[in-house]
């Protein structure tokens, strides 16, 4: 099977978006996977962080409906790795801040009981609250 | 020695065992860390948007009050506030005119110029006490403790605040080595233990969380010694097997068990099951020979 991508037509406003919220120039990822490999949770993802980066670049369907960027916990594996000094971490948080923005904010917390709500550290409350807030 | 100390939200309400224990090993240690005014949360999480200077506030309503309060540095248990603290003190280093924007949001009340500096209890043990004077505290030897030192992320990464090398810590099994114990290690210490998905995806916590003391056990721990609170919850608390769980215990308790510090005084339980396995020698104060260093 053939699959042909047009690149480089029309404005790629997801990509433009990314780059501004992040502060970073998705160019300069030369996909070399070493973000990909040493993430502690690239199994429960459903694009690996550079092939993400990818389909940004290319302007392909179905991002902002990928699950990355919300099982990504910000741990900076891949910030501190990348060859290309590209901060993934600041990628993933600008997709997440993309669909908070623009589809409203999804505090996981409202959803725990009263007991679960005492038993977890204010910090995991906070940091959850936070990730999942624009 | 005095030196201000920020505890912050999580070692107050979920982890004081590692406050009352890190407040006794350094009044041993002849420092005294007294708990600033007026602090507030740090946010926990270092804001990574370009536009959203609100979320900094926090950190740097923290920073400014310590100045108002006229101390020049402050000191951290928890490896988040160090991180989120760290971190926003970079960005009030490098980008001045946020502070300004704040300060102006703030009608002047928060004024931060990016001179104070943050330390974690880890940098004071290993950069001012020294491991040398740590290990001449000892009274009661860690000898049968085989410890795993779990780094997580939050000491280490971005490698620009952290504080060790990110890829091959090496503090806490340094400190552990001191203590007398056997430091047990593996690539895993360093990898995330799921952190706060732990509100709403246990699972991949659980999974981390398996296989880190997997590793340890697998290469002969007996128990995991960890500095972060969070990290703390999801590896006490997540394991698959609760009654065979491997004990998991901050730094700061191990240091009063090796002081000769009563158990009650660290806030560990005295004499549970676990810890006796664990820690046989801490409860029969003998006078053992001190190891100089761990395995490695
Ligand atoms: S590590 Fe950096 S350069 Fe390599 S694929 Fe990931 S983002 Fe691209
Ligand atoms: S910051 Fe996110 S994507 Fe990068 S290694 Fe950590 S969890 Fe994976």
């Amino acid at each position: 099977m053939t699959t042909s991508i047009r690149i480089g037509s029309g404005r790629n406003e997801l990509l433009q978006k990314v780059e501004a919220l992040s502060g970073q120039h998705l160019a300069n990822c030369y996909q070399c996977g070493t973000c990909a490999a040493g993430c502690p949770f690239h199994q429960a993802m459903d694009l690996l962080p550079d092939a993400l980066i990818q389909h940004l670049r290319l302007g392909l369907p179905g991002i902002l409906e990928r699950q990355t960027f919300w099982i990504c916990a910000g741990c900076d594996t891949c910030s501190d790795r990348c060859p290309r000094g590209l901060d993934i971490a600041r990628i993933m948080e600008a997709l997440r801040q993309i669909c908070l923005r623009e589809g409203g904010d999804h505090p996981a917390l409202t959803q725990l009981e009263r007991a679960d709500l005492g038993a977890l550290p204010p910090i995991a409350l906070v940091a959850s609250m936070r990730r999942n807030s624009g | 020695m005095q030196i201000a100390y920020y505890p912050g939200c999580t070692i107050k309400v979920s982890a004081p065992e590692h406050e009352i224990a890190a407040l006794a090993v350094m009044r041993v240690l002849g420092l005294d860390l007294h708990e600033m005014r007026e602090w507030n949360c740090c946010g926990v999480v270092h804001s990574l948007a370009t536009d959203n200077l609100i979320r900094h506030m926090a950190p740097v309503r923290v920073f400014a009050r310590l100045q108002q309060q006229g101390e020049r540095e402050v000191v951290t248990l928890c490896d988040m506030c160090f991180n989120t603290l760290a971190r926003a003190n970079q960005v009030a280093r490098r980008q001045p005119e946020q502070m300004d924007a704040i300060k102006a949001t703030s009608g002047d009340e928060l004024n931060y110029d990016g001179s104070a500096e943050v330390l974690h209890l880890l940098q004071i043990l290993r950069d001012r006490v020294g491991m040398a004077a740590i290990k001449a505290r000892v009274r009661q030897p860690l000898h049968n403790l085989r410890v795993y030192p779990y780094y997580g992320c939050k000491l280490l990464r971005p490698t620009e605040v952290g504080l060790d090398d990110p890829e091959v810590p090496t503090v806490l099994g340094d400190l552990m080595a001191a203590l007398g114990a056997t430091v047990v290690e593996g690539n895993l210490q360093t990898r995330c233990c799921g952190a706060y998905h732990v509100v709403n995806r246990e699972n991949l916590v659980a999974e981390r969380v398996a296989a880190t003391v997997a590793q340890a056990r697998a290469n002969g721990a007996n128990a995991i010694v960890l500095s972060c609170p969070l990290c703390h919850f999801n590896l006490a608390t997540r394991q698959s097997n609760p009654d065979h769980a491997l004990p998991v215990l901050y730094y700061t308790q191990l240091m009063g068990l090796a002081f000769g510090l009563p158990p009650a005084t660290l806030g560990l339980p005295d004499a549970t099951a676990l810890f006796e396995e664990a820690l046989p020698t801490a409860h029969h104060a003998q006078a053992v020979p001190m190891c100089t260093k761990g395995e490695r």
